[in-house]
């Protein structure tokens, strides 16, 4: 569900002339982590700007009805975000305060907004993980045997199944696989994490298996991974689709390349063929197409993870949006917002390892 | 022994300045194509005439209280005694207008954007495409929230929303289009004979790139109707009492028992999306040779 | 001595019309250690006759007739063979190079496990005889440092070099049958003289046999022993080299010929070669030499 059509294309070596390094790589890495930051500044610019440009009074947006009725409250607010100052020392200091994880306070839980996330976000990842890990293997598998089995049965399924799948509303999906799974057939665990008898193992990653693995507590981890289940597999549901046409599109150009028929003309077996040259040339597009679901996955999550009740990030924004909460609002589109540029800035430092005419000059 | 012809697409100088596109039609894609057409067309029809044959006024509350599909209405009630039925037909009149119109303006925004990008370069380029830049270093839902929630809970600013989002792709499309244009010879011999920018535009370069503009756009339909549904859904959208999908899934979470209240919402979205997705489908196969089935070829190792 | 010879071959392409015809019957033979040209303009199915040869025609196309591969006394027949004897001929015993190394060659994939990993599938040898093997192939070739070589990527090489590793990579597990498909029309016409040259050498120190497709007459009139011309999927002319250049018998031979820069027909191919390609190939004739020739 995204129409994030950026196709990423392997940048053009351009002579900078500013940056110069031995390696080709360094300088290719250094030019993306600057342009990235320079997309975190503009992130928050664009977060600053939507504050402030709210029909009416920012104080009252941010604080809540209630507490712009109070003057002291108010004055205070004005003070400490430099309300009164222009526009431009207002943006600095909103900088100076993010730079110190300094979010804003939660209209809804009252809490400070970056230690609510900070709170939430393993609960996301592990979910996020699962789903991306589930739907690039199970994409990758299907839209290199719809490639091969071009025009025949097999890929005309896939396709239409894929569409469809493209094409069913998360939030929908989610519940009626709550129902089905949960409710009628008593398959899948209820909501949330664990079940109320469990405890969450102790903190190290965050990740519920991950630590009941590390602490040795098996049943704690079957629970979790019991609970994993209906989220993952709506997101990976979701996310598949979108893989799976991708990645039959980057496999059919790799097919029609020269070196493929030149590897089957050298007499190499079918299967390295596959893994060894078609694979390896289709690589780059499908990181490119990873990166990009792993932002329909983000958005997928805030669809999602109120309806089974996940204490994510997705649920703090399903919160958030349906009470006006502003400051949890920004607060989750900042964080989303930088992890997605995270994530294509990783994705970008991978091409330069796969692709070598990046890496050598 | 007969000699394989070759067709070229002559330009012809004279005439309007554009090749004809193949049509292909796709094997499988035609047929689905056909049958998305036909069903987008109904819950358009739907959507226009709701008020006509929807048994029940989507709003009116003297029905009783969540009762199942089959005592007397089609789809059941929900939680304040409205007809379900009556409240998927009115949701099509709210949901499928606004998203066809969030299109369209998207198309045209990022369209016109993207071409000015394209033809006229250097700073204009650099300007318009860091802009698109930074909205698309966003995830879509993400950001359309974020605008929605900034703006205040209405129908009319999730659509705003949506379109601040939308256009950037149509925008790096069109640019990357009339990029490859510009220096082609038509282009070139019409500025040669004085044609305006506009001129240029609209006589050489617009017919030839509205070819992929349509099937992006007729593949956008659907994710332009997730995309509103999704804001309502969250709450950023339409608001109580006004019959939409997104917000009846959402209600339906509340009273998850009663399996009728979000199911039939959830399927109304998805077959209209569905159907959309296959009539862009269709197009995408007709008009783009490369990601066509070619003579039903495939590939044995 | 016959080492491939292609009988009555025909393909047909399956369209939505009914089969359309790409080759309509045809003959050929390629003779152990000679280099054979096969010429003509694009779609008139040179190239699918090639890659029919090795069975990587795409599914939609069928291919009637005969290829048989005749080596030590005994003949295999190449169309329509079961999927193992393919692969123990493709690489092995005929071996392809292609016209656009830069497309070739994987980008992605260092020169050296290009250049061995077909190797240590067909000729099971060990990772360290592959590598010295490899290394001797690149000298064979004429690629500098060739140990150096190795490690690199194709985009690393100049044009004429990356043909040059595509050639190596042909010859790695020693055919007898080396399938060029437009090697120099990707390359600057100056560095297709020192391909020319490198293909006629390996045909004359090991015996290597040539099938050579280009459109390019230059080029065939270079290094080609035999010249077939097709045109529309049939053979049209086929006649030793000197023979075609000099008496042509079909008017598509002829125009063919014509179209050449700077020729004229009254005079010899090895003129020509050195007008074209500034690189004598043998001994300069002598205006006796030439009459005496033109006189057979």
């Amino acid at each position: 569900m995204t129409s994030n059509t950026a196709v990423r294309t392997v940048p053009e070596e351009k002579s900078t002339g500013t940056v110069r390094a031995a390696h080709p790589f360094v300088r290719y890495a250094v030019r993306r982590v600057i342009t990235s930051i320079l997309l975190v500044i503009g992130v928050t610019l664009v977060t600053f700007v939507l504050t402030n440009l709210v029909p009416g009074d920012p104080v009252a947006a941010a604080l809540g009805q209630r507490a712009a009725e109070d003057p002291t409250i108010v004055a205070h607010f004005r003070a400490e975000y430099g309300l009164d100052k222009p526009l431009v020392v207002q943006y600095f200091t909103y900088l100076g305060n993010l730079l110190h994880g300094n979010l804003g306070v939660s209209t809804t839980t009252h809490n400070e907004v970056s230690a609510d996330l900070a709170q939430a976000l393993p609960a996301t990842l592990e979910i996020a993980i699962g789903a991306i890990v589930l739907s690039v293997i199970i994409g990758v598998v299907l839209g290199t045997v719809a490639a091969y089995r071009r025009g025949k049965v097999s890929d005309h399924v896939l396709r239409v199944v894929s569409l469809a799948g493209l094409s069913v509303p998360t939030f929908w999906l989610a519940l009626v696989l709550y129902y089905v799974f949960y409710f009628k057939l008593h398959i899948a665990p209820g909501s949330g994490r664990l079940d109320s008898d469990f405890n969450a193992p102790h903190t190290v990653t965050g990740l519920y298996t991950v630590d009941a693995l590390l602490a040795g507590q098996l049943d704690t981890f079957f629970d979790a991974l019991s609970h994993l289940f209906l989220p993952v597999l709506v997101l990976t549901l979701y996310t598949v689709g979108l893989l799976t046409r991708f990645v039959r599109t980057a496999v059919l150009e790799i097919l029609d390349q020269d070196y493929v028929r030149a590897a089957r003309a050298k007499g190499l077996p079918t299967r390295t063929v596959i893994w060894s040259y078609v694979l390896r040339g289709a690589s780059i597009p499908v990181l490119t197409v990873v990166g990009l679901a792993f932002g329909s996955l983000l958005s997928g999550t805030v669809l999602v993870e109120s309806i089974f009740s996940w204490p994510g990030i997705g649920s703090y924004a399903y919160q958030a949006a349906s009470h006006l909460d502003l400051p949890g609002i920004m607060g989750v589109g900042l964080l989303i917002g930088v992890m997605y540029l995270l994530v294509n800035l990783i994705v970008d430092l991978l091409y330069g390892i796969l692709d070598p005419r990046v890496r050598i000059a | 022994m007969t000699l394989p012809t070759v067709t070229t697409d002559e330009i012809d100088p004279t005439r309007l300045r554009w090749r004809r596109p193949r049509l292909r039609l796709g094997r499988w894609s035609a047929p689905l194509g056909i049958a998305g057409a036909a069903v987008a067309l109904l819950w358009i029809l739907v959507a226009i005439f709701a008020p006509l044959i929807e048994p029940h006024d989507p709003l009116a509350q003297n029905l009783a209280i969540l009762q199942a599909p089959g005592h007397g209405t089609f789809m059941g009630t929900d939680e304040l005694g409205r007809d379900v039925f009556s409240r998927v037909l009115s949701g099509a009149s709210v949901t499928i207008p606004l998203s066809l119109l969030l299109v369209v303006m998207s198309v045209l925004i990022g369209a016109v954007l993207g071409s000015i990008a394209g033809f006229f370069g250097r700073w204009v380029d650099e300007l318009i495409m860091r802009i698109t830049d930074l909205v698309m270093a966003f995830p879509t839902v993400i950001l359309a929230m974020v605008i929605a929630a900034a703006l205040g809970a209405s129908l009319l600013n999730a659509v705003l929303a949506a379109l601040i989002v939308s256009w950037p792709s149509y925008a790096r499309l069109t640019r990357g289009l009339v990029l490859g244009l510009r220096q082609s010879n038509y282009v070139v011999s019409g500025q040669l004979l004085g044609f305006s920018a506009l001129k240029s535009l609209w006589r050489d370069i617009a017919p030839n790139i509205l070819g992929p503009i349509l099937v992006l756009a007729s593949l956008d339909i659907g994710t332009a109707i997730l995309l509103l549904s999704g804001l309502s859904f969250l709450g950023l959208g339409a608001k109580p009492p006004t019959a939409e999908w997104g917000s009846m899934v959402s209600d339906a979470v509340q009273n998850f028992d009663s399996w009728w209240l979000g199911l039939f919402p959830g399927l109304a979205i998805l077959t209209v999306v569905v159907a959309f997705n296959f009539i862009g489908d269709a197009l995408r196969d007709a008009l783009d040779p490369k990601s066509n089935t070619l003579r039903g070829g495939g590939l044995t190792l | 001595m016959s080492i491939l010879a292609i009988s009555d071959l025909h393909i047909d392409l399956r369209t939505s019309d009914g089969p359309r015809p790409i080759v309509g019957g045809i003959d050929l033979v390629l003779e152990k250690g000679r280099i054979h040209g096969l010429a003509g303009e694009s779609g008139s199915g040179k190239t699918m006759t090639a890659l029919a040869i090795l069975g990587l025609l795409p599914d939609s196309m069928t291919a009637t007739g005969s290829i048989a591969l005749t080596r030590e006394g005994s003949t295999t027949e190449l169309l329509g063979a079961p999927r193992q004897v393919l692969a123990g001929i493709r690489g092995r015993r005929v071996a392809m190079v292609f016209q656009d190394p830069s497309t070739s060659l994987h980008p992605q994939i260092s020169v050296g496990r290009q250049l061995t990993d077909h190797m240590r599938h067909h000729l099971k040898v060990g990772k360290q005889d592959a590598r010295a093997r490899a290394i001797q192939l690149l000298e064979r070739v004429s690629v500098p440092d060739p140990a150096g070589a190795l490690k690199k990527f194709p985009h690393q090489f100049s044009g004429g070099q990356r043909q040059r590793i595509a050639i190596a990579v042909a010859l790695a597990c020693d055919p007898d049958v080396l399938l060029a498909d437009e090697p120099t029309t990707a390359l600057d016409v100056t560095v297709q003289a020192g391909v020319l040259q490198l293909l006629r050498g390996l045909v004359d120190d090991i015996g290597l046999s040539v099938l050579l497709v280009t459109h390019d007459l230059g080029v065939m009139s270079a290094v080609a022993d035999e010249v077939t011309v097709m045109r529309a999927g049939v053979i049209v002319e086929s006649a030793p080299r000197h023979q075609l250049f000099t008496a042509p018998q079909h008017e598509y031979t002829r125009s063919l010929l014509a179209a050449l820069p700077g020729s004229t027909l009254e005079e010899s191919p090895d003129v020509l070669v050195q007008e074209l390609l500034g690189a004598p190939t043998g001994a300069a004739p002598s205006p006796a030499t030439a009459d005496a020739e033109g006189d057979e």
